[in-house]
């Protein structure tokens, strides 16, 4: 009798823990979203995001997004001198020849620039007139003091005109018409990256690519002193606008930086290890000093070296290198020495069964175990600071990190922040496959 | 029988003599590259290395004699710059929350399997393979040159790259994944999300979880410098201390100890949680 009260019961305990903890699970299951949920709603306001509406430029994502995929040639007149330059982006070493210029602008007495829209626009001694398709003719004069706009005749101020006494803007679709008291410009808009290969005081500029096929194998010099080949490297390397060669100098900085960095802390940590770990360690003391040495330069953390380290090295790759060197000794430190501390002691005994000194079942024992776990950490760690050694070029003033961030800070050349992006990322994954591959010919091999 | 009992020995040791001249020849080459490497490193520096190893206690003594002296200063420092950190902080946990959540759902269709349109996983893998490449700062600037300064850049950059790194540590979790489960819930009609919601999740949500941990100690990291280059947080107050130089070292040293302090923590408290989350809860 009793005995089957006790199975009542402990069936129904049993039951109402079971219940009970359903109920509990439920609960977490609806707690950790619910909690989540309250810290995004307490980060939305924390980080002001309903404020970003109001702190947006649209406007510098059109920039940025027709900068990427195009580029602009100016033609400008400096309104005192009377003088006319054409040049892509505006940029001096984008400047076309005195006296030459794109087919699309006439120079002379009257210089007329031809729009893509079939209107034109005609710089006259004191001021410009805008033939404008489909509109009319409107005129901009510099009177003495102000700018005066003139619209063809019953024709209401459009919305692509902006002009007030100092300045009139005109937009039209791709190109765009300024006039100040110092200047009188007109922009148009062509897709693609000019000068990309050859800038304009290159022989090889305006080539197709047929062409320089041509001149590169069997057309006669263009200069008398190099082949043509070789001139068309160097041009393409020197080139003053894109900077091709100094772009790779800093790439292969960057490289530079992550590779003595991780190998050097690779170098460090590894007889380090040997020290702090369990195993091996001579002494409990020196094992717990040399683990809190790891921690301290692990947790220093990168940007704290780089700065301290700067002031020393002053800017430059080697003081990345050295920041990369000194956080990874200590993240190599602990996981070589946890890494000893697994290793399968049997191997060893049976090297020391034959005699073996200290030294010996280290290098027969101990280190063909470890090699391969070392190894891939090593190479892991080469992909990943490749790209922490373009941030921290960014920081220490060194590698392709500083030519981007330069280009950003500047605000205008976007053409180039991408190129730079695209071979930031090219350049990270090459590195990715390479440790990859050198991973499994060493480990596999 | 003589020569076939020698020719293995023989064979072994041809082979043994190679392999040491490959390891002789790479040894060569490592050594080389690392002292050539860091020549044109040394030379590319505004200050060379043996110049500059002398002074490299220089200004961590100047900063420390000047924290000294105002040592009264630093609490109230240190309890200054809390908002700071937390803003760091928080930067790091959404972008690691965002960028999870997005590697889950780019791993589980990059993983073979599972993937809910096989044809598209090659897709979805060199996705997850750019946005692992792209670096933060990379993002971050564009993004504070669209968006103004503030945090949201900077949270965005790092959820970026936190979707590319998680979604392929995850998609590794996953592919080892016992399908079974997977089939049963499919036996019983069950849609993908179902599926993976009920037969996926609970196999790898251990893993998963640890490799989130990490990314977040990473991540307080990356915020910090992000920061630094100009995205608020505790990076930010650095930069402006340091700027100003002498007389604000005090903030300097205070800064540091913060930082110092939260990625030393962070570190241990996420060491422990992820030993206990792989190894099952034995682990202290």
């Amino acid at each position: 009798m009793s005995a089957i009260t006790t199975n009542a019961t402990t069936t129904a305990d049993l039951r109402e823990t079971v219940t009970r903890a359903f109920a509990r699970r439920k609960m977490q299951a609806l707690a950790v979203p619910v909690l989540i949920l309250a810290y995004l709603v307490y980060v939305f306001f924390a980080f002001d995001v309903p404020g970003i509406a109001g702190r947006m430029r649209p406007d510098n994502a059109a920039v940025l997004l027709s900068d990427f995929w195009s580029y602009k040639t100016h033609v400008t007149r400096d309104n005192r001198t009377g003088e006319v330059s054409v040049a892509v982006e505006g940029e001096r070493k984008g400047t076309w020849p005195p006296g030459t210029a794109p087919d699309w602008v006439t120079l002379g007495d009257e210089t007329r620039v031809a729009l893509p829209d079939g209107g034109r626009i005609t710089y006259i001694p004191d001021g410009a007139v805008i033939a404008r398709a489909g509109f009319g003719t409107i005129e901009v004069h510099s009177t003495g003091r102000a700018i005066a706009l003139t619209l063809p005749e019953g024709a209401a101020m459009p919305d692509w005109i902006s002009a007030s006494n100092t300045r009139v803007n005109i937009s039209g679709e791709g190109w765009r018409f300024s006039m100040t008291k110092a200047r009188t410009e007109t922009f148009r808009y062509f897709p693609g990256w000019e000068l990309f290969f050859f800038t304009l005081d290159s022989p090889f500029h305006g080539k197709s690519v047929g062409e320089l096929i041509a001149l590169a194998l069997w057309e006669p010099r263009l200069t008398p002193a190099h082949s043509n080949i070789a001139a068309m490297a160097s041009d393409f390397w020197n080139n003053a606008m894109w900077r091709h060669g100094d772009v790779f100098a800093a790439m292969g900085e960057t490289v530079l930086m992550a590779f003595l960095g991780t190998m050097g802390a690779g170098l460090i940590a590894f007889p380090l290890a040997f020290v702090a770990a369990s195993n091996f360690a001579p002494a409990r003391a020196i094992r717990l000093t040399l683990r809190r040495l790891f921690d301290f330069l692990r947790g220093v953390d990168g940007l704290i070296w780089t700065v301290i380290l700067s002031r020393a090295f002053g800017p430059g790759p080697l003081t990345g290198s050295l920041a990369i060197l000194l956080t990874d000794t200590g993240t190599f430190g602990k996981t070589f020495s946890e890494a000893l501390e697994n290793i399968d002691g049997k191997q060893v005994e049976g090297i020391q069964s034959t005699g073996a000194n200290a030294l010996q079942r280290a290098r027969f024992g101990v280190i063909p175990q470890v090699a391969p776990v070392i190894l891939s950490q090593l190479l892991y760690y080469l992909e990943s600071n490749t790209r922490s050694a373009t941030i921290i070029g960014a920081l220490v003033g060194g590698g392709i990190g500083l030519l981007l961030t330069q280009a950003i800070i500047t605000q205008k050349d976007w053409e180039e922040v991408s190129y730079y992006i695209i071979l930031i990322i090219a350049m990270v994954m090459v590195m990715d496959s390479l440790s990859g591959w050198i991973r499994r010919k060493i480990i596999k091999g | 029988m003589a020569q076939a009992e020698t020719l293995p020995s023989m064979d072994y040791m041809a082979l043994v003599r190679r392999k040491r001249l490959y390891g002789g020849l790479i040894l060569i080459v490592f050594i080389a590259l690392m002292a050539s490497g860091f020549d044109v490193a040394d030379a590319r520096n505004a200050g060379g290395f043996w110049n500059g190893i002398t002074h490299v206690f220089d200004f961590p003594k100047e900063i420390l004699s000047e924290a000294a002296r105002d040592w009264r200063n630093l609490p109230g420092f240190l309890w200054q710059f809390v908002p700071s950190l937390i803003e760091t902080l928080n930067i790091a946990a959404v972008s690691t929350l965002f960028g999870s959540g997005l590697a889950v759902i780019f791993a589980l269709l990059s993983t073979r399997g599972l993937a809910l349109w096989p044809r598209l996983t090659p897709v979805f893998r060199r996705a997850m393979d750019i946005m692992r490449a792209m670096p933060e700062i990379v993002i971050a600037l564009v993004l504070i040159f669209l968006l103004g300064g503030g945090p949201v850049p900077a949270m965005i950059a790092i959820a970026f790259h936190t979707t590319g790194a998680l979604g392929k540590l995850f998609s590794e979790v996953a592919e080892n994944a016992d399908l079974k489960p997977v089939e049963g819930l499919q036996s019983v009609g069950a849609n993908w999300l179902q599926r993976m919601f009920l037969g996926v999740l609970p196999q790898v949500a251990p893993n998963w979880s640890s490799y989130a941990l990490l990314r977040f100690e990473i991540n307080i990291r990356a915020s910090a410098i992000l920061g630094f280059v100009g995205s608020g947080g505790i990076g930010y107050d650095l930069k402006t201390s340091l700027q100003w130089g002498q007389g604000k070292y005090d903030e300097v040293v205070a800064i540091f100890l913060l930082l110092f302090l939260t990625i030393s923590v962070v570190d241990h408290f996420s060491d422990r949680a992820r030993a206990r989350l792989v190894k099952g809860g034995k682990a202290a």
